[in-house]
């Protein structure tokens, strides 16, 4: 089933040219990576398929329906998510009610004024499955910004898939890691893309990672798509080498 | 940050409300007028607290809700003696107030929130200031009547003593309080609190951020609205210089001294702020330069307010 279509999706910048005309579709449970140098227009795609940017041009449909001019939090309940390159929590919340703020809000409770939060057992309960499952059970009550780095990268990620989407962007989950942590966190996309009934999009500088955790390879460079297609066929790609001249491909 | 007060602290609650029952037994008229004081601005800067402190907007323009409220209830008490209809009423206008002028202000944060509240707010002063026909102009309104506590046919409770009257405040003020603490640790406080942390993050979480925005927009505009309606009935009259931008400055300064992060803060705040000042004008007429003074070395001893050495000392 597809997922997520993008059809000719256009955006720039003054008179840099971010994303030109970009067509691209996401079938669920694929693990699909996006590459490219910097500047090639990932975290723009990411943007306009989210809706924290709107395109100038194109279309976009999310399972068949029309997305493109929906607001942010629209998307999200529609089973869209996404984490952020650059570490976005709640910095002054316990870990607990980083994860809860966006489970109480695909219950549609978030605004329940009065109501004693112990007493939403349904959601606590969620929340702490969550908390098992990133690792982080025992820094339930620590407040968000006292946490480690590589913590605070889980529970960027414990977020973006507390909504229970079915498409996640994660938008360079690994970055400013250790590679234990950074092991760690590719495990858990692994076993999460496995577990859960989400379709995962990732967005990866790190060749090794790409290669060896996704299904499907999309290349973008200067905005366009160069070449998309399974690792072994992208590795062999000739123009995808050429963009990365000088790198080594995994072999 | 999740939990209940502490046993020490329930207990010292309950002996602070147990207190302010018992003040107009123990202490003469003055105390009393004061306590009423710092309760008006404590449920005014609760309502502040929750826009700044809970979700991150810094408004200057609060008093021209306080204003709303308190001239509402005024306009409402000189056509129908009724107090419980007056204080609704000036909760309610202040709030519709609020959501109309919320509309407009939280579609921007920070500085241009801020500018923008402190415009609207003084628009309401230069109304309250010509509307003459309205509002009295620059006499305001006078003869507000201390109405009767009633409903019509089934009881009716003189207010003609001000001891009566400090009574409704103390109840309506504890109410308003408890509700504000349930309030912030609801669902709904807590999403707030997740807007004032990251807005970005708040929208990709699935939160509607400019609802949310506009719900805690009205609802400080209400807790302005009910401190502003209790004064008519207290002081008998109402001038426009309680929709000045300085009345705005009120609340700010009470929550910066009792504490931004607190629950209590603003409450503490308010009692700080109208006993120093009460304290410094029996000394120079020139109180507001050492107020001043005071509230700078506070702040600064305190960078986390008042409160923030309580919440130390239990840590």
């Amino acid at each position: 089933m597809e997922l997520l279509r993008i059809e000719g999706a256009g955006k720039r910048f003054g008179d840099f040219v971010a994303v030109d005309g970009i067509t691209l579709a996401i079938p669920a449970g694929r693990l699909t990576a996006i590459i490219g140098p910097n500047g090639a227009g990932k975290t723009t795609l990411i943007n306009l398929a989210t809706g924290a940017l709107s395109p100038d041009s194109g279309a976009m449909h999310f399972k068949s329906e029309a997305i493109t001019h929906l607001p942010v939090y629209h998307r999200i309940r529609m089973g869209l998510s996404r984490s952020f390159q650059i570490m976005n929590i709640f910095a002054r919340l316990s870990v607990l009610q980083n994860i809860l703020v966006p489970v109480l809000a695909r219950r549609g409770r978030a605004g329940i004024p009065f109501h004693r939060m112990e007493l939403e057992t349904g959601a606590m309960t969620e929340a702490r499955q969550i908390l098992r499952e990133i690792g982080l059970t025992v820094e339930e009550n620590t407040a968000a910004g006292a946490l480690s780095h590589g913590d605070q990268r889980l529970l960027e990620l414990g977020i973006a898939i507390a909504p229970a989407p079915e498409l996640c962007f994660l938008d360079e989950p690994s970055s400013g890691l250790t590679p234990v942590e950074r092991s760690t966190v590719l495990e858990l996309i692994r076993k999460l893309s496995t577990g859960r009934r989400t379709t995962f999009v990732i967005v990866e500088h790190d060749m090794d990672v790409v290669f060896s955790l996704a299904d499907w390879i999309v290349v973008m460079n200067r905005g366009q798509v160069l070449a998309e297609g399974p690792p072994a066929e992208i590795r062999e790609n000739r123009d995808v080498r050429d963009v990365y001249l000088g790198e080594e491909l995994p072999a | 940050m999740t939990g209940r007060p502490s046993s020490r602290v329930a207990i010292l609650i309950v002996l602070l409300v147990l207190a302010l029952f018992l003040l107009p037994w123990v202490a003469g008229r003055y105390p009393v007028y004061l306590a009423m004081q710092i309760l008006i601005l404590a449920l005014f800067s609760l309502g502040f607290n929750l826009l700044f402190g809970y979700t991150g907007l810094l408004s200057f323009g609060q008093a021209g809700f306080f204003a709303v409220g308190a001239y509402a209830c005024a306009k409402i008490l000189l056509a129908v003696p009724n107090l419980m209809l007056g204080l609704a009423g000036g909760v309610v206008v202040a709030g519709v107030a609020a959501f109309l002028l919320g509309i407009l202000s939280v579609r921007h944060t920070r500085i241009y929130f801020s500018m923008l509240t402190l415009a609207f707010g003084m628009m309401i002063y230069s109304v309250a200031w010509k509307w003459r026909d309205f509002t009295g102009g620059d006499d305001g309104l006078v003869g507000i009547p201390r109405a009767p506590l009633e409903i019509p046919g089934l009881f009716s409770i003189s207010m003609a003593a001000m001891d009566r009257y400090y009574y409704v405040v103390l109840v309506l003020s504890l109410l308003a309080i408890f509700a504000m603490y349930r309030l912030v640790r609801s669902p709904l406080g807590l999403t707030l609190q997740a807007i004032r942390d990251s807005e970005t993050r708040a929208e990709f979480s699935g939160v509607p951020v400019r609802k949310y925005r506009l719900a805690a927009f009205t609802i400080a505009g209400m807790y302005a609205g009910l401190a502003g309606a209790l004064l008519p009935p207290l002081e008998n009259t109402v001038t426009p210089p309680i929709a000045h931008w300085s009345t705005s400055a009120e609340p700010v300064l009470a929550t910066l001294l009792g504490g931004v992060h607190t629950f209590g803060g603003p409450i503490l705040g308010a009692f700080l702020f109208l006993v120093i000042k009460d304290i410094i004008v029996r000394f120079t007429e020139y109180w507001l330069i050492w107020f001043g003074v005071i509230v700078v070395a506070l702040v600064m001893g305190f960078p986390g307010g008042v409160m923030s050495i309580f919440a130390k000392r239990r840590s």
